[in-house]
C-alpha cells in the first residue's frame, strides 16, 4: 500500500530488544489491590459497593456517570477493604478516590456474565453499550472511553477504521507481544469494533521494527477482505493519531477536529484485545499487559497485571530495579510521565513501567538556544519550537497561543533533538496550564458577572413591580376616593 | 530515587549537543585550513594560532566579567570555532595584531555584547572581517602567492614569526592581488576580461587552491567536501548553499550572456574569493540564519544576489561578508514572515476543509 510521508519526527534508540522476546506473564494476585475510580478521560465512576462487601471478580465496583465516563471493575474476587483515597498514578503524587481489595485468593468470577456467541448479529448500538459496560477505555495510554469512540457513527461519514499497533515508543513492546501472541484474538475485536462503527475497511498499522507481529497479524487476517495490515516506516511519532492517519490516508485532519472529520476512528491494538474479551467472554476490563523494562530492571518483561496492583509488586516480580535507577516512568520515554513513588497501582492506561539509569536518561544542564531548528525539522506538526518556547519563557502567552501552542501534540521530538538540552516540552505544558487556569479565571469572573447582572436584574424587577404595585393602589385608592369620598387618606397609609 | 522528579518528557535525549554542533563544523573546516597552513606556511600558522587564542582568551573575560560558567561555555567551542572562520578569510601574512584585533571584535562587539550564544543578530566572524577590511584596507588586502612550507622560498621558523610579530614588512614575499581584486582592477582601468583574465584566471588552481587569497578560501575542493560532510552530519541542511551559489550563479550567467567581455562566468564567481566557504559556513551559521527551509531559501538567495552586486558595482572586490551581514540583520524579519504550515491547518493558520461533508445532519 502507498504511504503518505509525515513532516519530521526523529528516530531515537528504539530499545525494544529488551522487552521483545519476552512472552506475556501472568502476574500474580498482590495482596491488595488499589482500584481509582478515574482511570480515564471524563467524570470518575461513582463507587457502587460498600466496606466489607465481598466482591466477585469482573463484579461492578462503580457505575460510570455522564456521557464521557467509564465503569470500573473488580479484578479478582476478595473483600472491600475501604473506598477513600490513595495516591495516583500521575507525576503529582496526589490521592484519589480508590477501592481498595484485599483478594480472596479464589479469582471466582461473577456469575451472569453474558458471552456472545456472534457479536456480528448484535446491532452497532448494542455492541457500544457492552463496550461501555465493559469499561473500556483507549489503552494506548489515552485513556479515552472507547463506546464514545464507537459512538461516532452517529455524527460522522466514516469508511475506515485504524488500529494502531505502531507503538512507537521506544522501549514499549506489550503491543508487539500482544499481537504476536495472540492474534486471531485481537483481529476478532478489530472486526467486532469494524462491525461496531459500520466501517468496510480496515487498516491494521504497524511499524517496520515488528516483523513478527506484521507476519502474525497478516496470518490472522486471511480471509478477512476488508482487513490489511500496514508496515510503516519506523519513526517517532508515527503512533500520533492524526499523524498515523496522515501516513496512511494522506489527509490531514482538520485542525481542532477529530480524524472522524476524514472519516477515519483509530483504537488500539490493545483495546481491540479488550473489545474480544467483552464481547465474546463477557469479561470486563480488569487487566492489561505491562512492558517492564529500561537500563536499571534486572528482569525486563511484558506482563499481564491485574488493575490495581501497585508498581512496586511489578517491580519486585522483574527482581527489582538497581541501585542506578534515575528515573521511574509510566509509558514509554518520549511521552511517559515521572511516577512519584512506586506505591501507586497500575491503571487501565499503564502500558509501560520504564526504571531509567543516568545514561539512558542522558540529562545535561540547559544551556542557551543556538537557533539551529532541529526543533523545526523535528517537530511533527509544523511548529517553530524555538519560537514558542521562547514567548512561553517571556510569559507572553498569547504570543505563544499564536504561533500555535494549541496545534502542539507535546510529542517532545523537539526537546529530544535539541542540542542545548532545553525542556520545550516542559515550557509548552507549562503555557498550556497556564493558558487553562487563565480561561478558568476568565470563565469565573464571567459567570460572576453574569449572575451579579442577574441580581441587579432581579431587583430592579421586584422594584418595578413594587413600584407598579403601588401606583395601582394609588390608583385604586383614588378611583374609591373620587366614587366613595369617605376615608380615603387611611387606606391610602395602609397600602403602602 | 529520592526527590520527585516533576520533568515533562522526554526522558531519553539525542546525542545532540551543541559543543558536537561546533565540533563537527570544525571537523569539516580542517582540511581547507591544514591546506591553507601548508600553503602559506609558517606565517599563516602563526596567524591562525593568535586569532583563534585571542578569541577564546576574549570569550573568558567576557564570561567571567557576565559572571558566567567559563569552563562550561568554553567547552562548547563556539568562540574558537568564530575565531577560527575569522581567520580563514584573512590574508594569511597579515600581522598578529590584526588577528587579535579581529578576535576581539568578534567576540567581545558582535558576540558577547548582544548576549552571548545564541543571542548575536550578525555573524561574529563577519563582523570582524568587514571592521578589519574598512579600518585597514592594506592589509587585509596585502595577498600573496603561496610559498608551501617545504618549498625552499617559503619562510622558516624564525622568518615566520619576523612576518607575524615582526615590526618589519613583510620578509622577501611577492605580494599579488587574489583573482577577485586582480579583475575588478583591470576592469576598472578599461581592459577587457580575457585581457584580465590572461595568465591570471586558472579554474584548476582555483579548484585546488594553489592561489593568491584568504587562508582558508583558496581550495574550493577542500571546502566543498568539509560543506557536504556537514550536509552528510546534518549540522545544516541544503536550502542556503544551494540558493546562495544558484543565485550567484544564475546572476553571473544572465550578466555573462549579456556582455561575456565585461562579466565573468558564474563559475569564475563562484570559485573565486569566499564564494563556497561563505556559503557552506558562514551564510549557514546557525544563529544569524532563519529557522525554517523556505526562510533558508529566500537568505540564501539573498546572499548570493548581494554576492554578485557587491562583487560587480561597488568599489569592493569581494562581497561575501556585506552580503552575509546584510541578510543577517533580514533573518528577524524573514522568521517573522516565513514560518512552517502548521499540520491540520492552511498557510494563513485557518483550519483545513474538504469538499465532502464530514458530520450527517442531526
Amino acid at each position: 500500500m502507498k504511504l503518505f510521508r509525515i513532516r519530521g519526527g526523529v528516530h531515537p534508540e528504539d530499545r525494544k530488544a529488551l522487552s521483545a522476546e519476552q512472552p506475556i506473564t501472568d502476574l500474580p494476585i498482590p495482596e491488595l489491590l488499589h482500584i481509582p475510580v478515574q482511570q480515564h478521560i471524563g467524570a470518575a465512576a461513582q463507587p457502587v459497593v460498600q466496606r466489607g462487601q465481598h466482591v466477585f471478580k469482573g463484579q461492578l465496583l462503580a457505575h460510570s456517570q455522564g456521557a464521557i465516563s467509564a465503569p470500573v471493575h473488580a479484578p479478582t474476587s476478595g473483600r472491600i477493604m475501604g473506598i477513600g483515597n490513595f495516591p495516583a498514578h500521575h507525576p503529582s503524587g496526589l490521592s484519589v478516590r480508590t477501592i481498595t481489595l484485599r483478594p480472596d485468593g479464589e479469582d471466582r468470577w461473577i456469575d451472569g456474565l453474558v458471552a456472545c456467541d456472534d457479536p456480528f448479529a448484535l446491532t452497532p448500538d448494542e455492541v457500544a453499550e457492552r463496550v461501555a459496560a465493559a469499561g473500556i477505555v483507549g489503552m494506548g495510554g489515552a485513556t479515552f472511553p472507547s463506546a464514545v469512540k464507537l459512538h461516532l457513527r452517529d455524527r460522522y461519514f466514516l469508511h475506515t477504521l485504524v488500529i494502531n499497533g505502531a507503538e512507537c515508543e521506544p522501549y514499549l513492546t506489550c503491543d508487539d507481544r500482544l499481537m504476536r501472541e495472540l492474534a486471531d484474538e485481537v483481529v476478532d475485536g478489530i472486526r467486532i469494533m469494524a462491525h461496531g462503527l459500520g466501517v468496510a475497511r480496515i487498516l491494521i498499522a504497524i511499524e517496520n521494527n515488528k516483523p513478527q507481529a506484521q507476519a502474525a497479524m497478516r496470518r490472522a487476517a486471511e480471509g478477512f477482505a476488508e482487513l490489511q495490515v500496514v508496515g510503516l516506516p519506523t519513526r517517532y511519532p508515527m503512533g500520533s493519531e492524526k499523524h498515523l492517519v496522515q501516513a496512511l490516508t494522506g489527509r490531514e485532519t482538520p485542525a481542532r477536529a477529530l480524524t472522524a472529520d476524514i472519516g477515519v476512528v483509530v483504537h488500539n491494538v490493545a483495546t481491540a484485545h479488550a473489545v474480544h474479551q467483552a464481547l465474546r467472554h463477557g469479561w470486563p476490563l480488569i487487566s492489561r499487559t505491562v512492558t517492564v523494562s529500561g537500563g536499571a530492571v534486572r528482569h525486563p518483561a511484558n506482563l499481564r497485571v491485574l488493575i490495581g496492583t501497585p508498581v512496586s509488586k511489578v517491580l519486585d516480580f522483574c527482581g527489582g530495579t538497581e541501585q542506578t535507577t534515575a528515573r521511574l516512568i509510566s509509558g514509554g520515554p518520549m511521552m511517559g510521565q515521572p511516577l512519584p513513588s512506586t506505591r501507586v497501582p497500575i491503571v487501565k492506561g499503564s502500558n509501560g513501567l520504564l526504571a531509567l539509569d543516568a545514561t539512558e536518561v542522558a540529562s545535561r544542564p540547559t544551556t542557551a538556544c543556538i537557533r539551529c531548528a532541529s526543533c523545526v525539522s523535528a517537530c511533527p506538526c509544523g511548529l517553530v519550537p524555538l519560537d514558542m518556547a521562547a514567548h512561553a519563557r517571556a510569559g507572553d502567552l498569547d504570543g505563544t497561543v499564536k504561533l500555535g501552542l494549541m496545534d502542539c501534540i507535546a510529542c517532545g521530538s523537539c526537546s529530544y533533538v535539541c542540542p542545548a538540552n532545553i525542556p520545550l516540552v516542559h515550557y509548552f505544558n507549562y503555557a498550556k496550564g497556564e493558558l487553562a487556569a487563565r480561561q478558568r479565571a476568565k470563565h469565573k469572573q464571567m459567570e460572576t458577572k453574569r449572575l451579579a447582572v442577574q441580581r441587579t436584574e432581579r431587583i430592579e424587577e421586584l422594584k418595578r413591580k413594587k413600584r407598579e404595585a403601588m401606583a395601582k393602589r394609588k390608583r385604586e385608592a383614588a378611583a374609591a376616593a373620587s366614587s366613595e369620598a369617605a376615608e380615603p387618606a387611611a387606606e391610602m397609609e395602609a397600602g403602602a | 530515587m529520592n526527590g520527585v522528579m516533576f520533568s515533562a518528557g522526554p526522558h531519553a535525549h539525542s546525542p545532540n549537543s551543541v559543543g558536537r554542533t561546533m565540533g563537527q563544523v570544525m571537523l569539516a573546516l580542517l582540511p581547507a585550513t591544514l591546506l591553507g597552513l601548508y600553503l602559506f606556511g609558517w606565517p599563516a600558522i602563526f596567524l591562525f594560532l593568535v586569532t583563534t587564542l585571542a578569541a577564546v582568551a576574549a570569550e573568558a573575560v567576557c564570561l567571567v566579567v557576565a559572571g558566567r560558567p567559563v569552563r562550561a561555555t568554553l567547552l562548547d567551542g563556539s568562540a574558537l570555532l568564530s575565531g577560527w572562520l575569522l581567520a580563514m578569510t584573512l590574508p594569511p601574512w597579515a600581522p598578529w595584531w590584526i588577528g587579535v584585533v579581529g578576535a576581539v571584535l568578534a567576540i567581545v562587539v558582535a558576540k558577547q555584547i548582544f548576549g552571548g550564544i545564541g543571542q548575536n543578530l550578525f555573524n561574529p566572524a563577519m563582523v570582524a572581517r568587514v571592521a578589519l577590511l574598512i579600518s585597514f584596507p592594506v592589509e587585509m588586502t596585502s595577498f600573496l602567492a603561496p610559498t608551501p612550507l617545504l618549498d625552499p622560498a617559503a619562510p622558516g621558523l624564525v622568518d615566520g614569526l619576523a612576518v607575524t610579530f615582526g615590526a618589519a614588512q613583510h620578509v622577501d614575499a611577492v605580494t599579488s592581488a587574489s583573482i577577485l581584486g586582480h579583475v575588478r582592477t583591470s576592469l576598472t582601468g578599461g581592459e577587457t576580461l580575457s585581457q584580465a583574465f590572461d595568465g591570471h584566471y586558472q579554474p584548476l588552481s582555483l579548484l585546488w587552491g594553489n592561489v593568491p587569497g584568504s587562508m582558508g578560501e583558496t581550495s574550493a575542493l577542500l571546502v566543498l567536501l568539509g560543506g557536504a560532510w556537514l550536509l552528510f552530519k546534518r549540522i545544516i541542511t541544503w536550502h542556503i548553499p544551494a540558493s546562495m551559489l544558484a543565485t550567484l550563479a544564475l546572476a553571473a550567467t544572465l550578466m555573462h550572456l549579456i556582455a561575456p567581455e565585461r562579466y565573468p562566468d558564474a563559475l569564475y564567481h563562484l570559485l573565486s574569493g569566499a564564494a563556497l566557504l561563505g556559503a557552506f559556513f558562514i551564510a549557514t551559521d546557525l544563529v544569524t540564519s532563519p529557522v525554517t527551509p523556505r526562510g533558508q531559501l529566500i537568505f540564501g538567495a539573498g546572499c548570493g544576489l548581494l554576492v554578485y552586486v557587491i562583487r560587480t558595482w561597488t568599489s569592493y572586490p569581494e562581497g561575501v561578508a556585506f552580503a552575509v551581514m546584510l541578510m543577517n540583520a533580514c533573518t528577524p524579519l524573514i522568521d517573522h514572515y516565513v514560518k512552517p504550515r502548521i499540520y491540520g491547518r492552511d498557510r494563513h493558520g485557518e483550519p483545513l476543509t474538504y469538499p465532502e461533508p464530514s458530520e450527517k445532519q442531526r
